[in-house]
């Protein structure tokens, strides 16, 4: 047969090959290990592959028989444990690490059948908007390498653009899933907070970490939720979903309430984002949604919450990097020294900033001022988001303020860096469903359209999602991908 | 509630306290640029220190839940060679550190 091209290829698509016998899972995880090599020496949205693993498997699947998803591959954040596979998290301090556990979405997504091609790039712990922070390098934007893919999940998102692997996992603290799904024109769900188990996945903010999926349409993200959205015991604060993820049929927003938090766009929006924001809000409207405008007033202060409330819980997460038990260990005459040897030679300078950030703000005196005064800040804006969803039933914003930026262009300002989330952590605060698809191209790069619900709403939003994408009839293949240069 | 203010206005030994806390290795050279950055991150920040919040409860989980008990069956765990499969320097069965206080 002619080569399989993987570009433009979704999960669904892969699965009808093999379905349709027209290629093996040999053949299918051989074309994507291909494709790694081809290009993912510029690209680096792979940390490590590790071909012989993946072979094995789709062997095992082609000898032993297969139906529906099993043998589509996938790629992983190296923020999740893969037992023997070294996991890094992109720092230094966990180079070589090997987990002894899988985290419980990779063993979901064994169960289901899905064969892992490798672990994703990543800013290192979690802790970034442009996956710069990685302590092995960044990843590149499949649209334009001069710019970056987004993070923290940036190399979850470039992966999937440039035909890497057909769909892949990332996780979501602030945005690390829509932010970069926007950024490289794909999408990306980040679920309610529990409804996808978080055990062994490195921790970086314990309230507001979720794991979600990245995929070229809604439907292969609806697929890839069914798989990971499950109960696990091993992880207290997950509760999976109410009901059982709906692949999403519709192709219109008939009898559906939804507004705009216009307040929210006061921020500021770059030009070319904020026209095709309001084009697709008309788009909404044509599809036969009722659109509003509604306010959040406290969502103003989510940046600072924030930004108050991840470093702390990092600063307290990032406790366990001592270079006692695993991971780097700098040698040092005292037990003491040795802890913070270990740590200013494994931490990179964005970990540094948020474990000093934290660590002061949790400390003697403080603690009320700052942790405590985040915390209500919390629930005031829980309570705009309930206030609006008595009204509506979804709630739409722009994913990020701009495309994709230059390299180096926030690297050295944190504020403005953090203020790239601005739109998205909000819902993290709250604990809600956000999911970001690609609304069009401002100046040949992607924009993200953002889709808010109430809590456990996944099944609403992706058919909103899935109606609106229709609409849209965006075309994730970046150009230069086409054209061999990506 | 004045000091919120002078929170904001961070001392070199301030900063070498609190990297202290986090057993974070500083050297003389890295400190005045760390408290320039934390100053300016804890000058945006701070704003919502001044916010009236009183009576308004606290949110350390977003979703409302309660308590469930488990069944207390047991279940495999990790094996001492696993827990000490990573260990940078093992001896027998623990981890060795350096000697505290040497």
């Amino acid at each position: 047969m002619a080569a399989l091209s993987t570009i433009g290829l979704t999960a669904e698509g892969a699965a009808m090959l093999l379905d349709a016998r027209a290629v093996s899972c040999v053949e299918l995880a051989e074309a994507y290990l291909r494709r790694i090599d081809a290009v993912d020496g510029d690209l680096h949205a792979f940390l490590r592959t590790h071909p012989e693993e993946t072979l094995a498997r789709a062997r095992a699947l082609d000898e032993g028989g297969r139906s529906g998803i099993e043998g589509v591959p996938i790629g992983l954040k190296d923020l999740f444990s893969t037992r023997g596979i070294e996991t890094t998290a992109g720092s230094r301090i966990l180079e070589g690490f090997r987990p002894i556990i899988d985290a419980d979405v990779v063993e979901a997504c064994a169960d289901a059948g899905l064969i892992s091609l490798g672990k994703l790039n990543m800013d290192e712990f979690a802790m970034g908007s442009s996956t710069e922070h990685s302590a092995y390098g960044p990843t590149r934007n499949p649209w334009n390498q001069a710019l970056v893919p987004g993070g923290s999940s940036g190399g979850s998102a470039a992966a999937v653009a440039a035909g890497l692997a057909p769909w892949s996992l990332g996780t979501d603290t602030g945005g690390s899933i829509r932010q970069p799904a926007a950024f490289c024109g794909i999408v990306g769900l980040k679920p309610t907070y529990g409804a996808v188990s978080r055990y062994g996945v490195v921790a970086f903010a314990s309230s507001l970490d979720q794991v979600g999926p990245f995929a070229l349409n809604v439907r292969d993200v609806a697929l890839l939720l069914s798989i990971i959205a499950r109960n696990d015991p091993r992880d207290s604060t997950n509760v999976g979903l109410p009901a059982p993820v709906e692949l999403p049929e519709a192709e219109d927003l008939k009898g559906l309430r939804l507004a705009v938090p216009r307040d929210q766009l006061d921020a500021g929006v770059d030009a070319g984002v904020a026209a095709l924001f309001e084009a697709t809000v008309e788009r909404c409207r044509a599809l036969g949604a009722e659109v509003s405008e509604t306010t959040l007033p406290h969502a103003g202060h989510g940046l600072a919450a924030y930004y108050l409330i991840a470093p702390s819980e990092a600063s307290a997460n990032l406790a366990r990097y001592d270079g006692a038990r695993y991971g780097l260990r700098v040698d040092a005459p005292d037990v003491h020294a040795m802890y913070s040897e270990t740590r200013r030679a494994g931490f990179g300078a964005e970990v540094k900033r948020r474990i000093m950030i934290g660590t002061y703000a949790l400390s003697a005196g403080y603690f009320d001022a700052y942790y405590g005064q985040a915390q209500r800040v919390r629930t005031l804006i829980r309570r705009d988001f309930a206030k609006a969803f008595e009204q509506y039933d979804a709630l739409l914003l722009p994913t990020a303020p701009s495309v994709a930026f230059p390299f180096g262009a926030k690297l050295y300002d944190p504020l403005a860096m953090y203020a790239n989330d601005v739109f998205t952590l909000p819902v993290n605060l709250a604990g809600l469903p956000g999911l970001s698809i690609p609304c069009g191209l401002a100046d040949g790069l992607p924009v993200g359209f953002q889709i808010i619900g109430p809590a456990f709403s996944e099944n609403r939003l992706l058919a909103i999602g899935h109606a609106l994408e229709r609409a849209i009839e965006f075309d994730p293949v970046p150009p230069r991908i086409l054209e061999g240069r990506g | 509630m004045a000091h919120y203010d002078s929170a904001m206005a961070l001392s070199d030994s301030d900063v070498r306290h609190v990297a202290r806390l986090a057993r974070l290795g500083l050297h003389e050279d890295e400190v005045a640029p760390l408290r320039a950055e934390l100053e300016t991150i804890l000058q945006h920040v701070s704003a919502i220190a001044e916010l009236d919040l009183a009576g308004v409860p606290v949110t350390s989980h977003p979703l409302e839940l309660v308590n469930v008990l488990a069944d207390d069956i047991p279940i495999a765990c990790a094996t001492r060679d696993d827990a000490l499969a990573n260990a940078p320097d093992r001896a027998g069965d623990g981890f060795r550190v350096p000697p505290i206080g040497a």
